[in-house]
């Protein structure tokens, strides 16, 4: 075997993943933490990197209470009916009243926000969205995060957290430099997991060279969720994935389009089909889907009924709209801004939106905890109102002491996207400084057997295909290991097949998840036996490795919640409706990894505003 | 539309591989020049497009849904602070669009331990940093406990 070098690191806190939420952590802790030693660890740059990296063109989340346009509370009402009826309003609530000051240190910092010509208010896209030129959205960030950390760590993929020797609390991090091959033990007394929620878990749409063209960027790899589920972390609302309703083929963004160009869907036959389906959802959901909004969830659900009655394709009626010079800028660079492969898709099938209304098409599920999905770890909430049962210690601490989250890592807290994402790591990146503060000398201690055993582990797919690529000619095809990629498709039809996605009309029951839940263990087994021809590919095994333990996750909370809460994301073939009375309620779970099982649990929902 | 290199155009600097999100833009050993060694985990960000000081690197659309003889060219100058787009459609119409990115200097962002040291009071409160002015309120908002309901499970 390879002889790998260890670079130890120790640090006071660190940040894993310098996205959103990790710029955020970075920033906060060191205004609050003036003598710590605080290091961001990334595995691409953090210049460009997180579901932020291409720009985006709208701000979801701005209240604008200094305007009067929106109070906390709306946003937890606006969250909860979109979420049917089930997210953690303390946390919620938290983000809301913090979220205008953190836009406005963007606008501070060089953020180009569009203004309206009349008010001088932001330029409003919808209630909660205001407009951007996004372009260096993420550089610009990640400027003040540098200016923040006392060292970043580009190019370091993080497998695994580290514990204390006690195993109650958390103690760092290892994983390894994609071009060294260095190993990497970061010793921290605490840590706040910012990494990215999960891409590619089920089968995309696109399979061939266009697969990486995912809705969420195809190096969000569940790290948010694998990091602290091994270790222990309970987690929360794994089954709520996410389907999105998006202009075909590119999965172009359509909240623009709906909410400030004013266009609209019809059938293939140019009719309205959403009130058509009005009753029938009813009869599933309640009185739900007479809420304003109607939840995201419910909308999809129309589209999807609409394309099984024979009426497809879906279309956004553009024609009118773009004969507006403004408005046909506003959709183009809306694309450009977030979504180029959509520009490119239009380009290349002469598509031009002021002649042709585009297609619609609902997406494979992703898993993530910013956007209009709430699945992630189980936090302790702000120290102030939190209800008891949703507070142990420090705010936006998971069950794991000394172990905190933002963005797609933390549960329950639905429609923060990236500013957000950026306010909840500076509420976490607060809340780990006074840890630290509070601990004291009695800092944690890793041993040195945790991290010696983990080398092992981390680098064993490189040492497999050494071992076993000389007994075949060439190719990539041994009796002995599967490379990344194949275990990546392997993991994407399960998912697909077994727990809801495209190809099963997002329908799933008991039986098939049982079935779904024992090819993932024979996968999880194999993945003994990657191989991984080069550090790249070594990448690829340890995300890899995230996305299953997620996909165990989402699988496991599915089979438990018997009922189907949110039509149009998923469906209990086996419990066709919402159920109140039993299922008004988070689902929990804990995985023990010793064993490879995993507890289920409810736990309660408080409403804490009307 | 996963990423190309020209290879008249490429001098093998690297950026493209110090900035791509996923990992895919790598050196040749051979030709010392750069190349998308993964396609299929390319998300067309462009994050490599608009590094490239060579405009050496372009776009052409997954072969599995886009049709060939388009391209969406894009030069970024952080000097200008623009970004500026081209889009040839497969037919020849074209569309130009040009936007602001940066409102502020390069490298002028006051890093927050510039700022006045945070009192104690501060650090136990529920504020974060520059708040409460930077809210644009008077305070920030907060909930009574007592309003709490629960809904039974």
């Amino acid at each position: 075997m390879r002889r790998r070098k260890t670079v130890f690191v120790d640090a006071d806190i660190l940040v894993v993943g310098g996205g959103m939420a990790g710029c955020g952590a970075t920033y906060e802790s060191r205004y609050w933490g003036r003598d710590l030693k605080i290091v961001c660890v990334e595995k691409a740059n953090i210049e460009r990197s997180g579901a932020v990296a291409q720009g985006l063109y709208a701000i979801n989340c701005y209240m604008g209470m200094q305007w009067d346009e929106n109070q906390p509370e709306d946003h937890v009402r606006y969250a909860r009916n979109d979420l049917m009826g089930l997210v953690r309003e303390d946390l919620g609530y938290d983000i809301a009243r913090h979220v205008d000051a953190t836009v406005h240190k963007f606008e501070e910092w060089g953020l180009p926000i569009m203004k309206d010509p009349e008010t001088g208010r932001y330029q409003r896209e919808g209630k909660w969205q205001i407009m951007i030129h996004g372009e260096s959205y993420k550089p610009i960030v990640a400027e003040a995060a540098r200016k923040a950390a006392s060292d970043v760590y580009n190019r370091i993929m993080v497998t695994h957290l580290l514990m204390d020797r006690g195993g109650k609390r958390v103690g760092g991090a290892v994983g390894f430099n994609v071009r060294t091959g260095d190993f990497y033990v970061f010793r921290a007394k605490a840590v706040v997991v910012a990494a990215g929620g999960a891409s590619h878990i089920f089968k995309p749409r696109a399979v061939g060279e266009g697969m990486g063209r995912t809705w969420y960027a195809p190096w969000s790899s569940a790290s948010a969720y694998a990091l602290p589920i091994e270790v222990g972390a309970k987690m929360t609302q794994m089954e709520n994935r996410i389907v999105l309703t998006r202009f075909k083929d590119g999965y172009g963004p359509v909240g623009a389009y709906f909410l400030h160009l004013k266009t609209y869907t019809q059938n293939a036959y140019g009719q309205d089909y959403e009130a058509f389906w009005r009753d029938s959802i009813e009869a599933m959901v309640g009185d739900y889907v007479n809420h304003h909004p109607v939840p995201t969830c419910l909308r999809n659900h129309a589209l999807l009924e609409e394309v099984k009655a024979g009426r497809g394709p879906i279309r956004m009626v553009t024609k009118e709209a773009f004969q507006d010079p403004h408005k046909e800028t506003v959709g183009w660079e809306n694309f450009l801004g977030m979504t180029i492969g959509q520009a490119v898709v239009w380009a290349s099938q002469n598509i031009d939106p002021k002649e042709i209304n585009p297609e619609l098409t609902t997406s494979e599920p992703y898993v993530m905890g910013s956007h209009a999905t709430c699945s992630g770890a189980w936090a302790s909430g702000p120290e102030d109102y939190a209800p008891s049962e949703y507070q142990w210690g420090y705010n936006r601490m998971m069950t794991v002491d000394g172990l905190f989250g933002a963005g797609d890592t933390i549960g329950g807290t639905a429609h923060k996207f990236s500013s957000g994402s950026f306010t909840e790591g500076r509420i976490a990146g607060k809340a780990a400084v006074k840890y630290v503060n509070d601990m004291g000398t009695d800092g944690p201690e890793v041993s040195e057997a945790e991290y010696e055993d983990l080398k092992q582990i981390v680098y064993k797919p490189m040492e497999h295909y050494e071992v076993y690529r000389n007994e075949i000619v060439a190719g990539t095809v041994s009796p002995h290991y599967i490379l990344p990629l194949h275990g990546l498709q392997r993991l994407e039809k399960i998912m697909d097949e077994y727990v809801g996605g495209i190809s099963a009309h997002y329908t799933t029951n008991e039986p098939l998840l049982t079935r779904g839940i024992e090819l993932l263990t024979m996968l999880k087994e194999d993945l003994a036996y990657l191989g991984a021809e080069d550090l790249h590919q070594l990448q690829r095994a340890w995300e890899l490795q995230h996305r299953l333990l997620a996909s165990e996750a989402v699988t496991q909370h599915t089979l438990f919640r018997q009922e189907t809460r949110w039509p149009g994301y998923y469906y209990r073939g086996d419990y066709p409706k919402l159920d109140d009375e039993d299922w008004h309620c988070f689902t929990l779970s804990r995985y023990d990894r010793e064993s490879g099982k995993w507890d289920m649990e409810k736990a309660p929902v408080y409403h804490i505003v009307d | 539309m996963p990423t190309f290199v020209y290879m008249t155009s490429c001098d093998g600097c690297g950026y493209c591989v110090d900035i791509c999100p996923s990992d895919i833009m790598h050196i040749d050993t051979t030709y010392r020049r750069a190349y998308n060694i993964e396609p299929n985990m390319c998300w067309e960000c462009y994050s490599c497009v608009k590094a490239c000081p060579m405009h050496a690197i372009d776009c052409r659309g997954y072969a599995d849904f886009a049709p060939l003889g388009h391209s969406v060219r894009v030069l970024r100058e952080e000097e200008k602070a623009t970004i500026s787009w081209k889009i040839r459609f497969r037919d020849g119409r074209e569309k130009n669009f040009v936007s602001p990115i940066r409102t502020t200097p390069w490298g002028s962002i006051k890093p927050p331990s510039d700022y006045e040291v945070p009192t104690a009071d501060a650090m136990s409160s529920q504020e974060l940093a520059h708040e409460p002015e930077a809210l644009h309120i008077d305070a920030l908002p907060a909930l009574a406990p007592e309003r709490l309901k629960q809904v039974l499970v």
